[in-house]
């Protein structure tokens, strides 16, 4: 086994297992969060019992997720008359596995030289260091557009395998929202890639790692607070959650484009949901958040502006880099929660009128301001 | 052929919102609102934090409010005869029973040859809490004063609904009382803010 693809392998372990456990905690955390924004109690009946004693963990409700997980697993997979069988049981899986790949060009840390880190396979690694990215490509923000934009195929072929009229009004529904948004997420993005000339995640957040001004971060949200507010605006419009839950409002279409189904497939679609909220704020973080950096940290430790500097290891350097990650990820979860718990849904006409005569224009004009401020601190042709 | 317009046109609500300026900003009212819930999100997890209870839930069955109203109907009791001599006052009559509207009461009459003033006395009797209104039509009906309900529910939810039928013993002694003058709450003035 050549290091390089050991050293793959361990980062695609680590982004599942990061992704597979946002998703299980998310749903923990959206319970209870909501439960103190409205002053009750949460979610907390359900106990794992100690064999052969009376010891009941209860841990907060962590083990609701657990017990919902169980009971989507044995439930009886129902399944309408007429439906069409290949598109009912690829729907699922088109709406789950793009999310997922989104990960694999976001960087959840620095680089990583893992000669240093282990002295004892120095030899076998010879010297060689590895951007802590799965898929190292130059056009990652492209992928991330290109699978984002898979999910709506999933959503569409869903609604219509299902034969049901809800269904495919939720179906026609999310695919006209999600195209719309995915065209305002890409404008506001298109700032982005102006200021800093590039496509590749890891050079966008490398150079967010210096300050502006002396003393403020250069992060994305300090250069382009407009684009971010647009950018989480339209991701959660993408993401179809409340206030852009149309596709699946509960109060008129059952749940949209997955009404008919049952089981662990309609698991798979909410897991995709939670798993969405993850990827939305880790894209969010790396391209608004500078990532994995703090402020006034490179790769040797801290300088900060007054002039003190802080010597760190490797070891510690990347470990304080990939929890930054994890808690601006984090903390981005919970402000989606946040906005999904205050504020009511809108109506149909006007989501859609929200994004192409409200947010359309304003990530044009957020676009040209752009332009020109480029080309003016660029020295004008 | 042209319809009349005016048919068609929206009613005009006199609660109609209307937005000025600022609201149709979106952006503020939104953060605005988003203030307003963090901040009951901030102050609730700080009382959790420290030990307070950060919510307005009464987490039954583990937790009984203190504050239930003193003429609330809960429980029954059988009262017992104020001679001291433990026998109830009830004499059978199923006047209660007669007159329950979900029909949960169940009285078997027995022979009591020891109180020649008392001789009819039951032998059973039994409610059944999962069906029970807690309408009070049972004590209203009572001709002897033998039933009362009181304000608490001690032990009435279960599991089983088999489990909930409640017999003599316990009815004459979750709360014994006897057969001495009704104890009304007092009257509360207006002006002492009642209840």
């Amino acid at each position: 086994m050549s290091p390089d693809l050991a050293i793959t392998l361990v980062y695609v372990g680590y982004a599942l297992a990061v992704l597979l456990t946002f998703g299980a905690v998310l749903t923990w955390v959206e319970r209870k969060q909501a439960a103190l924004m409205s002053d009750r109690i949460g979610a907390n009946r359900a106990y794992l019992r100690i064999p052969f004693t009376q010891v009941k963990l209860i841990w907060l409700g962590l083990f609701h997720g657990m017990a919902d997980g169980l009971k989507l697993l044995l439930k009886e997979d129902f399944k309408p008359i007429t439906y069409d069988k290949l598109g009912y049981a690829l729907g699922p899986w088109l709406a789950f596995t793009p999310v997922v790949l989104v990960f694999a060009v976001i960087p959840f840390g620095g680089t990583l030289d893992p000669g240093r880190l282990f002295p004892g396979l120095a030899d076998w690694f010879g010297g060689r260091t590895y951007p802590m990215q799965i898929a190292q490509l130059d056009a990652g923000l492209l992928i991330v557009f290109a699978f984002s934009g898979l999910t709506i195929i999933g959503a569409m072929l869903a609604g219509w395998s299902s034969s049901n009229k809800f269904s495919l009004l939720g179906a026609l529904r999310a695919g006209s929202q999600m195209i719309s948004y995915e065209l305002v997420l890409a404008l506001t993005v298109l700032g982005l890639i102006l200021i800093y000339g590039t496509l590749d995640l890891i050079s966008i957040v490398q150079q967010q790692s210096g300050t502006v001004l002396g003393f403020l971060p250069a992060w994305g949200i300090v250069l382009q607070p407009f684009a971010a507010t647009l950018f989480l605006t339209a991701a959660i419009a993408e993401n179809k959650r409340i206030p852009f839950d149309l596709p699946e409002a509960e109060s008129e279409l059952i749940a949209g484009y997955f009404t008919e189904y049952s089981a662990m497939k309609m698991g798979l679609f909410m897991f995709a949901e939670f798993i969405e909220i993850a990827i939305v704020a880790a894209l969010f973080t790396t391209l608004f958040l500078g990532g994995y950096n703090l402020p006034w940290m490179t790769d040797a430790g801290f300088v900060f502006p007054w002039g003190a500097t802080v010597e760190l290891s490797h070891g510690a350097v990347v470990l304080i880099q990939m929890v930054t990650f994890l808690a601006k990820v984090f903390l981005v979860c919970s402000f989606q929660i946040l906005i999904r718990w205050s504020l009511p849904r809108f109506r149909y006409d006007q989501v859609l009128m929200f994004a192409w005569k409200f947010m359309f224009p304003l990530a044009l004009a957020n676009l040209i301001v752009t332009a020109v401020a480029v080309w003016l601190i660029k020295g004008g042709a | 052929m042209a319809y009349d317009v005016r048919a068609y046109r929206r009613k005009q609500y006199w609660n109609e919102p209307v937005m000025g300026t600022w609201e149709k900003l979106y952006l503020p009212e939104i953060l605005r609102g988003l203030f307003i819930t963090s901040r009951v999100f901030v102050r609730n997890m700080a009382k959790w934090m420290t030990g307070r209870k950060g919510a307005l839930t009464t987490y039954y069955p583990e937790e009984r409010r203190a504050d239930y109203s003193p003429i609330n109907r809960g429980k029954h009791i059988l009262t017992l005869r104020a001679d001291g001599s433990g026998k109830p006052q009830c004499i059978a009559c199923n006047m209660c029973a007669t007159v329950c509207p979900a029909k949960v009461i169940e009285i078997e009459a027995a022979f009591d040859p020891s109180d020649p003033v008392h001789p009819k006395v039951p032998a059973r009797f039994e409610i059944d809490y999962s069906r029970c209104i807690f309408c009070g039509l049972c004590v209203e009906a009572c001709p002897e004063d033998a039933i009362r309900m009181d304000k608490d529910t001690p032990d009435l939810p279960s599991r089983d609904r088999t489990d909930m039928w409640i017999g003599k013993e316990e009815l004459l002694s979750w709360k014994p009382q006897s057969d001495v003058a009704k104890k009304y709450p007092k009257a509360t003035t207006r002006s002492g803010g009642g209840h």
